[in-house]
């Protein structure tokens, strides 16, 4: 059998093997679940009649921003399912087996993949119910969900590098969330990023995770949350662009890396 | 260096290995010829499971090098998995899946396909006897249980090659038995089988040859009647029922042993080393009858295994056995960085 073929297939059975285990234990899913649609409420009833004068726009302009900081933290969930992974009595039984090397973190980023696509789900049902609606194409919109689900695999792969780095569940339970803040807040998730001072305006213009938001709410035709003030830089004329070659770069850069650090962990 | 001969299926060279400051592995060298059980047996931190974990792939040697089934375990460690399966000192099975899931999950990765994974698992259920528990997650099974599911995890791909790191610490005696007799099973049907044990008996009952290591080097290496006889022959013990009758005991034994007796006061006990076994046995309560001393109790020893340890070692071989608990391994993971 070829490389790919069998690779894939072990990828296939860790992925599933991952996806009992969330079955098995259903808190995990209330995490990647519950805490969206908690954004969407506070944001839209705490935050939404104080920012702005057009509450309406505030929420549309708002869902792109949680859909984007969402998806993100699906690689702090990678982090500690790989560190938790490392830890478990079945990796030792992995590591003798003839399979696939990267077939526990294919697995790993794939099953992750799913609980945030659920994740998305229950979010854009929790928008719709908040006043959100999709008033682009159809294509469009698929587009959208493409770019959010392209984007949390990618990031899922740099959370597997740290959940590993880490080296234990309770240093991953920080490491995977501490840098999720800064990023997903110094960014137009939730604010516009022309409201900045100096420093913090460039970051977040150039943050991957203010093209996701904006590219979302283009795909989505939430325009009219232009209201609140378009940045003219150039990842924000070309959010779309700007977030599937930032998704790419950290693909191309985190997979070796993140395979390479499991070869070492793994032969401990 | 030409490949080992067929006949030998696994062959280990000066492996070292340290871990900080602690040398784990002091150059080891081993052989097992197919077929055949080697039982690797030392008390804890020996560097018995440093062994397994260099000769499954799990771990690479500071130095040496070692061969399984023929593939070199540096060189070629995918062939060496295809090759063995491995039940570790700590069941290596998946909490949240079923007894059955979990051995269906070890197939697929062995390369089986979907009929085959299942007929295979559910083979290995029953012959466990886990047949009962096939549907629960593991998390509600047994210690006992989830060794056994391990251990079925093993022979998942019918390997050439065994190795079961050991695999009836912590069971009850019934457990024990039981895996014995899998263990009995295997070498019937033509495998070979490296076992770690802390339990004398044990490597007694299932090993053809038996390696004895301590602090990372092999010191003894035989089979079990050959170790025996490196401690000397047996010991003949004589107890009477009067103290003043010690004395012409201890100078009898003194003429058909073969060392110093020693007398125990308390229990009015006289031991000696003897060469020539039965016979020393008959000449001194030959002699003893002569002297009119009337001998309550009489036994001839021949060593156990745990009086091989004491002797090559200076200490004996059962400190606390490890009892297998998630906790102990993580602290153990804790420590290794
Ligand atoms: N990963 C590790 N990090 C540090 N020390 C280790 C590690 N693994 C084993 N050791 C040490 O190496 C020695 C041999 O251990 P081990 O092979 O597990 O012994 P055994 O299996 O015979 O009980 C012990 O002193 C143990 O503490
Ligand atoms: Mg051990």
């Amino acid at each position: 059998m070829s490389v790919i073929t069998a690779g894939t297939r072990d990828s296939g059975v860790v992925t599933w093997r991952n996806l009992m285990n969330v079955r098995r234990q259903p808190d995990l899913l209330l995490g990647a679940t519950l805490q969206p649609i908690m954004f969407v409420l506070l944001f839209a009833f705490v935050f939404g009649n104080s920012i702005g004068d057009d509450p309406g726009a505030y929420r549309e302009f708002l869902m792109g921003g949680i859909f984007a900081q969402t998806v993100a933290f699906n690689s702090a969930y990678t982090t500690i399912g790989m560190a938790a992974d490392l830890e478990k009595g079945v990796i030792d039984r992995f590591r003798s087996l003839p399979m696939s090397r990267a077939a526990v973190l294919i697995g790993r980023t794939t099953s992750d993949l799913v609980v945030s696509a659920l994740g998305l789900l229950v979010m854009s049902v929790c928008g719709l119910l908040v006043g959100w609606r999709i008033r682009g194409s159809v294509l469009d919109a698929v587009f959208g969900y493409g770019v959010l689900l392209l984007f949390s695999f990618a990031v899922s792969w740099v959370g597997a590098w740290v959940g590993m780095v880490s080296g234990s569940v309770q240093v991953a339970q920080s490491a995977g969330f501490i840098w999720m803040f800064p990023v997903t807040f110094i960014s137009s998730a939730f604010v516009s990023a022309s409201s900045m001072p100096g420093p913090l305006k460039a970051f977040a213009e150039w943050n991957p995770v203010t093209a996701v938001a904006d590219a979302a709410r283009e795909l989505f035709g939430n325009k009219r949350a232009g209201v609140l003030g378009q940045s003219d830089a150039w990842p924000a004329q070309h959010s779309v662009l700007y977030a599937t070659l930032s998704c790419v770069v950290l693909l191309v850069v985190f997979t070796p890396i993140a395979v390479a650090k499991y070869r070492k962990v793994a032969s401990k | 260096m030409p490949p080992p001969a067929s006949s030998i299926a696994v062959r280990a060279e000066a492996l070292v290995k340290t871990f900080g400051s602690t040398r784990a592995l002091d150059g080891v060298d081993l052989e097992i010829p197919a077929g055949t059980v080697l039982g690797l047996l030392g008390p804890n931190g020996a560097g018995k499971t440093t062994t397994v974990r260099i000769l499954t792939t799990l771990l690479r040697p500071d130095s040496g090098r070692a061969f399984v089934a023929g593939h070199d375990v540096i060189a070629d460690p995918d062939a060496v998995r295809r090759s063995i399966g491995l039940s570790g000192q700590y069941a290596a099975v998946d909490e949240h899946l079923t007894g059955y899931e979990n051995l269906y999950m070890v197939g697929r990765l062995y390369g089986k396909n979907r009929t085959d994974a299942t007929a295979r698992a559910r083979e290995l259920l029953s012959r466990f006897r886990l047949q009962d528990a096939a549907d629960r997650p593991a998390k509600t099974y047994s210690g006992g249980m989830r060794r056994r599911l391990d251990l079925a995890g093993a022979l998942v791909a019918e390997p050439a090659v065994v190795v079961l790191d050991e695999p009836t610490t912590g069971l009850d005696p019934r457990g024990r038995l039981d895996t014995w007799e899998v263990i009995g099973e295997l070498v019937a049907d033509g495998a070979t089988v490296l076992l770690t044990t802390q339990y004398l008996e044990e490597a007694d009952q299932l090993a053809n040859t038996i390696l004895v290591i301590d602090h990372g080097k092999v010191i003894a290496s035989g089979t079990a009647d050959q170790l025996k006889g490196q401690v000397g022959g047996e010991r003949l013990e004589i107890v009477v029922g009067e103290p003043a009758e010690l004395a012409a005991v201890s100078r009898v034994l003194a003429e058909v042993g073969s060392d110093e007796p020693t007398t125990d006061e308390q229990h009015r006990r006289v031991q000696v080393k003897v060469d020539t076994g039965p016979k020393a046995l008959v000449e001194a309560l030959r002699r003893l009858d002569q002297e009119s001393v009337a001998v309550l109790d009489v036994a001839l020893h021949r060593p156990t295994l745990d009086d091989v340890f004491l002797s090559l070692t200076g200490h004996a071989a059962e400190d606390e056995p490890e009892v297998e608990t998630e906790g102990k391994r993580k602290g153990r993971k804790a420590k290794s960085r």
